[in-house]
């Protein structure tokens, strides 16, 4: 049995690095020619490099780092520009929103929420820069737009949290602050403010959906090594002329919980449950304070929690 | 109906840990063998003890049936059925369930000549539940020098099992500050983002759009190069992607464990061995814990 355990790769092929499909004219050229690491070909490719950048990986780059260092930048003025406190500090210091009071002024006095538009407005353009990358390196390719959907349905989050919802509530205050405990006080605050996010449904889903997808990636992770013997991993093979590996795995499942997916149709799964973790949690944010102010209020008028404010009675 | 096209050549004797041909058989698709009866005893044993406890209970409404785990007084002595002893068997028969369906899993793997990633995988979750409801009782009994124990498990309901989350993370603080949920927090969004990657990625290239012609791993490979300048390869992302989940559930059952045996005060508390490393001045925080200015009118 001890050949069908597949942990790390035992054997590795050494040859050129792999220059990429040629892509369509008007794509800008690769950057390096790829180089071969044998400790990461234990794990997976060998290969690394050659990327592509071209304009939009560019802007989107400069961009991020623009949002990256006027938050370091701020983060250094709160500590008085002392290293040693920035260090020590780093997880407790905030660029936070503008004040209530400054509504959708879309530029308030820097050291009152300025900065944090600002990075916001590069931070954004960065993602939305990123995600026509996504898109372009696809078409370049003739593949699907399975990943640009799928990211747009994480981007929609993050538009939610930082730009949509805190402009249906009037004002930017209700952002997300840049900072690593910070972010963690106004979820946590979140949840208190608007009567416990448990008992709002669409959260629940995402979970639901979150723990869903490391489920599913644990099983098909898990039933594709299982399956290498066979050549399992070459999926697109597997999908297109169903082969042994493709019936074993299908099977295990058939036999253990009466139902298997198809090498193709668990890729869908796959792609529903991570899609929807995001989807699903930004419809539960949008709705918060917009539509409902008191989720556990809402919960006992639905009759999913007892009007005593707890179900364990 | 129940036999896929190319099943039968597949349903061979043989495999089996335990009870030999015995139990060697299936049952419509389900492979039954030695602890696949044991499964059906436990989890319906189970079941119906839990339908018994919905019963006793004072409700029907599917969201609000809650079956509880005994008070403090009990210790880890056994409760009355209705005061938590159905809680007891209920979390019994739950254990042995998930046991002997990892073991079918076992037995099946060996039918197929497959490896044994499935069921290895499968016992991470077992040790998660295993960790939140007889590991932590027990390690919380110690602690307290008998005054509590099957009460701090979590109660068996669709929204009073939220509730617990919710009460056990507010009895630490702000949980969000436990270093070892952070680590499971990241590892769960990493799991999500890497599916959506692989899921998009096969699907992209087996659906390519009408008319055209479906792409090849060479494809994937180059996408993703392209993308990040790196691409881990199609029997690498399933090494991923089995080791981000994995970490996700391992860490989850970390983070709940050190909570209360080993860490009894708020989370928030816990950071501040970093601030007093001997090596920092000790200046005043610019920002402390739970600091939100900007939303007080």
């Amino acid at each position: 049995m001890k050949n069908y355990q597949n942990i790390f790769t035992a054997i590795q092929v050494q040859g050129p690095p792999g220059q990429g499909i040629p892509l369509p004219r008007g794509d800008e050229a690769r950057i390096g020619e790829g180089k071969l690491n044998y400790w990461i070909g234990k794990f997976g490719n060998a290969q690394i490099g050659p990327l592509y950048l071209g304009t939009l990986g560019l802007i989107s780059l400069v961009t991020f780092l623009i949002a990256f260092n006027i938050i370091g930048l701020n983060y250094l003025a709160q500590v008085g520009w002392d290293p040693v406190q920035f260090v020590r500090q780093l997880f407790w210091l905030s660029l936070d929103p503008p004040a209530e009071k400054y509504g959708l002024q879309v530029l308030p006095p820097l050291q009152e929420g300025g900065w944090y538009m600002i990075t916001g407005f590069f931070l954004t353009v960065s993602v939305l820069t990123w995600w026509l990358r996504t898109y372009r390196r696809a078409k370049s390719l003739g593949l699907g737009m399975h990943i640009p959907i799928a990211f747009a349905s994480a981007i929609f989050l993050f538009l939610v949290l930082g730009f949509i919802r805190p402009l249906l509530m009037g004002s930017w205050s209700h952002g997300v602050p840049y900072g690593v405990f910070s972010h963690l006080d106004w979820t946590n605050n979140f949840s208190l403010i608007y009567g416990n996010l448990f008992y709002n449904p669409f959260h629940a889903l995402s979970i639901a959906f979150l723990y869903g997808s490391a489920l599913l990636f644990a099983m098909h992770g898990a039933t594709i090594l299982a399956v290498t013997r066979y050549g399992g991993e070459r999926e697109i093979e597997q999908i297109t002329t169903r082969g042994t590996a493709s019936e074993r795995a299908a099977l295990f499942w058939r036999w253990t919980m009466g139902f298997n997916a198809t090498m193709e149709s668990i890729h869908r799964w796959a792609w529903w449950f991570a899609m929807l973790t995001t989807l699903t949690g930004g419809i539960g944010i949008l709705l918060t304070g917009t539509v409902v102010d008191d989720w556990s209020a809402w919960a006992i008028k639905h009759g999913v929690l007892h009007e005593s404010g707890t179900n364990i009675r | 109906m129940a036999l896929l096209s190319f099943e039968r050549k597949y349903r061979v004797r043989g495999g089996t840990l335990l009870g030999g041909d015995l139990f060697d058989f299936w049952a419509g698709p389900f492979y039954v063998g030695f602890f696949g009866v044991l499964t059906i005893f436990f989890a319906t044993l189970g079941t119906a003890l839990i339908i018994y406890g919905a019963a006793l209970g004072p409700t029907w409404n599917i969201w609000q049936i809650s079956i509880n785990p005994p008070s403090d007084e009990y210790g880890l002595g056994l409760a009355p059925m209705a005061e938590g002893g159905l809680w007891q068997i209920i979390t019994f028969c739950a254990t042995f369930a998930f046991i002997s369906w990892a073991l079918r899993e076992v037995e099946i793997c060996r039918k197929l000549g497959m490896g044994y990633h499935v069921p290895v995988a499968f016992s991470f979750a077992i040790l998660a539940f295993v960790s939140l409801n007889i590991f932590r009782p027990i390690l919380m009994y110690i602690k307290d020098g008998g005054d509590s124990g099957w009460s701090h498990g979590f109660p068996y309901g669709i929204y009073s099992h939220l509730e617990w989350v919710n009460n056990v993370g507010y009895a630490y603080g702000n949980f969000h500050y436990n270093p070892a949920h952070m680590i499971a927090i990241t590892f769960f969004f990493t799991t999500t983002l890497a599916l959506a990657l692989h899921g998009g990625l096969v699907l992209s290239s087996t659906n390519p759009g009408a008319g055209q012609e479906v792409k090849t791993p060479e494809h994937e490979d180059t996408y993703f190069r392209d993308f990040i300048g790196y691409s881990v390869g199609t029997l690498g992302i399933h090494r991923v992607g089995l080791f981000l989940a994995l970490s996700a559930v391992f860490w989850s059952a970390v983070c709940i464990i050190i909570s209360g045996p080993f860490w009894e005060d708020a989370w928030s508390d816990w950071w501040t061995w970093w601030l007093e490393l001997p090596v920092f001045p000790q200046d005043d925080l610019v920002r402390e814990i739970g600091d939100l200015p900007y939303l007080d009118e």
